[in-house]
């Protein structure tokens, strides 16, 4: 079961230094206001913030927007994201205050940095000098040994839908960040548009700062950064492997879940915590799920002989196995039978939702054969009302692998507002237009040329459409995605990543970084990078310095721009234990297909 | 001193979320409760159908598991209270590294020269607080002198300048009216969000200039910044002739102009650069700011000219007849109800309005209150089919769940019988009769019921499946001699209750002689 990292695997960095940092300069900050002040905190970086600093202590009081909140102190603070309807809200509350007669002190504190259309927005409230302004550069928040999340969901939207850059900074400074902590990376690769920029700025960063990492020894020996658009056929498959289908079904939000009742067996629900830390978890994360229900059994079954250890014991043994493995045992056992509550609950679920048909679907796009039955699926799936989210998701899905959309299925069927949302995918590439073949490769290349002005940022909107033509199929040929298997795949001993896919397909995203990998470079692979319209965007970037060592390069770095899934995590966690590597994982949040889905959905504002 | 702490949330969601998870960590379970869990028995009515056998294995250990609760409940249960799913005493979250520090495996080598290499070793000297420490604690001034005394230590070091900048000064007062800073190092220093005049590039040139090397610089929050000088010193026409040629300022403008809401120079800008589409969707989407049903019936009906794409024409068309249609139906119904002389929405009192509902919710309702109606009314299920063109599959399965919901066996019969013209009649489904199967069992229907559309799916096998399934005894008894399988007629006779009349029947098959088996 759980595979062992190999004996030879590299150690990895210790993160917990980034929530040290981020709670110091919260408190620092939080005490340039002295005295009593009320707080208010942003739902959004709730979570986050109760990873780093405990809040449940604190006398808390809660309102909504509606409701005119009554303060108890002259010192207001909040704490938010760079938002701008958040800025409306402050400066309703301050002007308030100014008709009411108030006079009371304000501080905003955004996190992870502010934006100048924020403070605009002060300013034409009246507002600005009234209300002082401080960042909270809180951008990388460990959710595990191995997994950093900027924990910002709204990058995939702001960039990949709106073509908005504002988080590239925020993205490049993180990166600044690790490698003042970490040493400097001296092999980068990179592939997509954001990946170059959030590069670029980031060299022009360390070169501001000149000094800082020189003589480091680098700890991180790579780092590649990719971004979502280049592969979103990953994100949009359903996930099998444990984390990612408990991500599915639950919602993983930022590393801990909320078991219900069905899964906990009581009337309550229960938060639980989902990392390393969690030795059944550990060892079940990365599994198909098919091999779940074994590895519980047999877990249960050690359990059970280890309580029945204590039979035949006399009083100084039993005082021994009280006090140094009682604990323990009794902490498995609460997480085993936790995780035996999930996953009757996840099959309950996927059981009434057809899971058997809706995979086969799936895996039949992927792989390219029987379109008329896939297509006649999900148009029954549409029919049927089964759920909005998961019908747009199969659509996409289809598009994109046979490149085009297929004609008037009936999505109105959920509410008008869907053209809105059918639009946003359009735009961001989600779903793809059918065009004729031939004439679009000519009118590309003399797009791309246009591409390369790049001083006056010249880019054509033709191109941004031209660009989201996706050659799925090809690419998938290339790269040899869709593994040839003789018989039965066995998913107890996975042989390649496909096993996050039940064997079914390679995740393109993890392909491409096993590959350029393996070659130090995009040597060899320029045709796919043709395909993935990333011509001018593959990069990579070697330093000649030879301090590194042998295990720091074998530490790799994984930058997700636009988010990652737990699938590809477990498959690169996979690729690591087969190479003797060990990935580490940045993502500005971790998604999946419904996340994605929601984020193009259009609500008022 | 006190602090309060107050959250607010942006769209109404339960209040409080977050702020548990300090508490939701516990396992704070009564005694009785633990006693409920493991005694509760939740496998019963749970298939999964070809995965018995991991069924039973997850059973077996459930049971292993469960087995060990005499020996659990021996014990104090305050003791786990205090543990957490990390292992560690809840209410140190706060101060727990331990999270992720325990199994890094980062040498404590690795650490040691981390800490000197940044000058954080002062970091590492905090006093380890106990676990009763909370946030409230920050305000309580200078009681913990060391650690902020390191922290300014670790700050005015410079090797720690660049993640924790300018801690000590406050942005305000980092104004800067000085005219020498050339575009670049305007565009460097915005960057660093510093504030800086932008005054001084007064030239269409030096503007322009000025938004290139912001777009050259990739950061996003500065283009927008320099977007937003130029919406102000630049008339607007003079500002989309030169966004035209600069898509990625143009894409951040117009993302800008949505957020902040200014509907009026998005629409203009989409005139200008003569993108009509786009131009009609973004006045289409006020209409989700309107609350108001007949405002926004009167909204959209201005939408209709506009130029959308040939196949979004037909769906805003739509859009307005079915609000325009939702509106009667609703001032109807709700009279219609209020009176309280009509039996179904006495019986089933409307749980929601119907107004800015989709089509097939819509559908779903009509068929549920006024399946009956003619075809005139602007109610009748099937006026909507022919106004909306509703497919046949789309509309039979809306009914059939509607019906089924009601119990009304009979109209879920009509639904599937045709007659041809000498007047026999023929079941037929357009969405198969597997499916009718499935949505009737979802609506509990009767075993009698359920049968007689089991029978008429058409696929052996499937026919099979659904039947064990369902337990439709009858047909799968039938089917298994049909198919002369007395094997599986004999595997089923374990899954009919003992001494019951399915039982009965299986055997007098089991032992006719009439039947030639082939297995």
């Amino acid at each position: 079961m759980a595979f062992p990292h190999r004996p030879d695997a590299p150690e990895l960095p210790d993160f917990s230094m980034l929530k040290r940092l981020a709670r110091d300069q919260l408190i620092y900050l939080l005490e340039q206001l002295p005295g009593k002040k009320d707080l208010f905190i942003e739902a959004d970086l709730m979570s986050p913030l109760d990873r780093i600093a405990n809040v449940s202590i604190l006398k808390v009081r809660s309102l909504s927007l509606r409701s005119c909140p009554s303060f108890l102190f002259e010192q207001l603070c909040f704490l938010v994201r760079p938002r701008i309807k958040n800025m409306r809200y402050i400066a309703s509350l301050v002007n308030a205050d100014k008709v009411a007669g108030r006079t009371r002190k304000y501080k905003v504190i955004f996190s992870p940095q502010k934006f100048y259309a924020c403070e605009m927005v002060l300013e034409e409230e009246g507002i600005y000098g009234d209300v002082s302004c401080d960042e909270w550069a809180f951008s990388l928040l460990p959710l595990d040994v191995d997994l950093l999340s900027m924990e910002l969901p709204e990058f995939f939207r702001d960039y990949f839908l709106e073509g908005d850059q504002r988080w590239i900074n925020t993205v490049a400074q993180a990166l600044h960040l690790l490698s003042t902590l970490y040493g400097p990376f001296p092999n980068c690769y990179g592939i997509g548009r954001c990946a170059k920029m959030a590069y670029e700025l980031w060299r022009k960063l360390e070169e501001e700062e000149d000094g800082e990492t020189k003589g480091r020894r680098p700890e991180i020996g790579h780092i590649f950064l990719l971004d979502r658009d280049v592969d979103f056929v990953t994100a949009l498959c359903s996930q099998v492997v444990y984390e990612g289908l408990v991500d599915d079904t639950f919602r993983i939000k930022c590393g801990s879940v909320d078991f219900g009742p069905e899964v906990t067996s009581s009337d309550k629900s229960l938060k639980v915590l989902l990392n390393a830390e969690d030795k059944v978890f550990h060892e079940i994360r990365n599994e198909h799920f098919s091999n779940v229900f074994g590895f519980l059994s047999q877990k249960a079954r050690n359990l059970q002989a280890q309580y029945d250890r204590r039979r035949g014991m006399d009083i100084k043994q039993m005082k021994n196995f009280v006090s140094q493995e009682l604990k323990g045992l009794k902490q498995e056992h609460r997480l085993l039978s936790l995780h035996i509550g999930a996953c009757e609950s996840i099959m309950k679920k996927k059981t009434k939702q057809d899971f058997q048909e809706l995979i086969k679907t799936e895996h039949a796009l992927l792989e390219g054969f029987s379109i008329r039955e896939s297509t006649s699926y999900i148009e029954e799936h549409i029919d049927r009302q089964v759920s909005p989210i998961e019908s747009l998701r199969l659509l996409c899905l289809l598009s994109i692998t046979e490149n085009g959309e297929p004609k008037r299925l009936q999505m109105r069927i959920y509410g008008p507002e869907h053209l809105l949302t059918f639009s946003n995918l359009r735009r961001a590439g989600l779903l793809t237009e059918q065009g004729p073949g031939d004439t679009l490769t000519a009118v590309e290349s003399k797009v791309s040329k246009l591409v390369t002005d790049k001083a006056a940022g010249k880019i054509t909107d033709a191109f941004s459409s031209l660009a989201k033509r996706s050659n799925f199929r090809a690419i998938s040929k290339k790269l040899n995605l869709i593994p040839r298997v003789d018989g039965e795949y066995d998913l107890k001993v996975p042989r390649d990543m496909a096993y996050v896919f039940s064997g079914a397909y390679v995740p393109l995203s993890c392909r491409i970084i096993e590959q350029v990998l393996e070659r130090r470079s995009w040597q060899g692979l320029d045709e796919v990078v043709r395909l993935l319209n990333c011509g001018d965007f593959a990069f990579t970037d070697m330093t000649k310095e030879d301090k590194a060592s042998s295990e720091s390069l074998r530490l790799i770095l994984v930058v997700f721009l636009g988010g990652c899934t737990f699938s590809e995590i477990s498959a690169l966690r996979f690729l690591g234990r087969e190479k003797g590597y060990r990935f580490i994982f940045l993502t500005t949040a971790v998604t999946n297909s419904a996340r994605l889905m929601e984020a193009m959905s259009e609500v008022k504002a | 001193r006190t602090l309060g702490l107050i959250l607010f949330f942006q769209s109404g969601r339960p209040l409080g979320t977050g702020i548990r998870l300090g508490l939701g960590l516990r396992m704070n379970r009564t005694k009785g409760d633990e006693e409920e869990y493991w005694n509760s028995s939740k496998f019963k009515a749970f298939t999964f159908d070809d995965e018995d056998d991991e069924l039973s294995q997850l059973k077996e250990s459930k049971r292993a598991v469960n087995s060990l609760r005499d020996f659990v409940d021996d014990d104090d249960d305050d003791d786990l209270e205090r543990v957490s799913w990390t292992g560690e005493p809840v209410g140190s979250i706060s101060w727990s590294i331990k999270e992720t520090a325990g199994n890094s495996g980062s040498t404590h080598e690795g650490r040691e020269q981390l800490k000197s290499r940044n000058s954080f070793s002062s970091y590492a000297q905090l006093p380890k607080p106990t676990s009763t420490y909370s946030l409230s604690s920050f305000f309580r001034g200078r009681t913990r002198p060391g650690s902020f005394q390191s922290l300014s230590d670790a700050l005015s070091d410079t090797p720690a300048k660049s993640y924790a900048p300018e801690l000590g000064r406050p942005k305000g007062e980092y104004r800067d009216y000085s005219n020498d800073w050339s575009p670049s190092d305007t565009v460097r220093r915005l960057r660093k969000g510093k504030v800086c005049s932008l005054e001084r590039f007064r030239s269409l040139q030096d503007k322009l200039q000025l938004l290139e090397e912001a777009v050259s610089m990739h950061d996003g929050n500065v283009i927008t910044a320099v977007l937003i000088f130029l919406k102000r010193t630049l008339s607007k026409e003079i500002l989309f002739r030169e966004l035209e040629v600069r898509q990625i300022a143009l894409r951040h403008l117009i993302h800008f102009l949505k957020e902040i809401g200014d509907q009026k120079l998005l629409l203009d800008l989409f005139r200008f650069l003569d993108r009509t589409e786009e131009l009609a969707l973004s006045h289409y989407r006020e209409h989700l700011n309107i609350q108001d049903a007949d405002k926004r019936k009167e909204f959209l009906k201005t939408c209709i000219g506009l130029p959308f794409s040939a196949e979004d024409s037909a769906h805003i068309q739509d859009h307005y007849t079915l609000l325009e249609r939702q509106i009667i139906i609703e001032a109807n119904d709700c009279h219609l109800e209020s009176a309280g002389q009509t039996e179904i929405f006495r019986k089933h009192p409307r749980k929601a309005s119907i107004l800015n509902m989709p089509l097939v919710t819509t559908l779903f309702y009509s068929c549920f209150y006024h399946y009956t109606e003619a075809e005139g009314t602007f109610s009748s299920p099937v006026n909507l089919k022919k106004t909306f063109k509703i497919p046949d599959k789309q509309y039979v399965l809306t009914a059939l769940a509607a019906r089924a919901k009601l119990r009304a066996w009979n109209d879920v019969d009509a639904l599937f019988t045709t007659k041809n013209w000498l007047g026999y009649t023929k079941k037929r489904a357009p969405i198969g009769f597997h499916r009718v199967v499935e949505i009737l069992h979802k609506n509990n229907a009767p075993v009698q019921i359920l049968q007689e559309y089991v029978n008429l799916v058409e696929d052996v096998d499937t026919k099979l499946n659904l039947a064990t399934k369902f337990k439709c005894h009858d047909v799968v008894i039938d089917t298994c001699r049909d198919l002369k399988d007395r094997q599986q007629l004999l595997a089923y006779r374990s899954k009919v209750d003992k001494g019951s009349a399915e039982e009965e029947k299986i055997d007098a098959l089991l032992s006719s002689s009439q039947i030639r088996w082939k297995n």
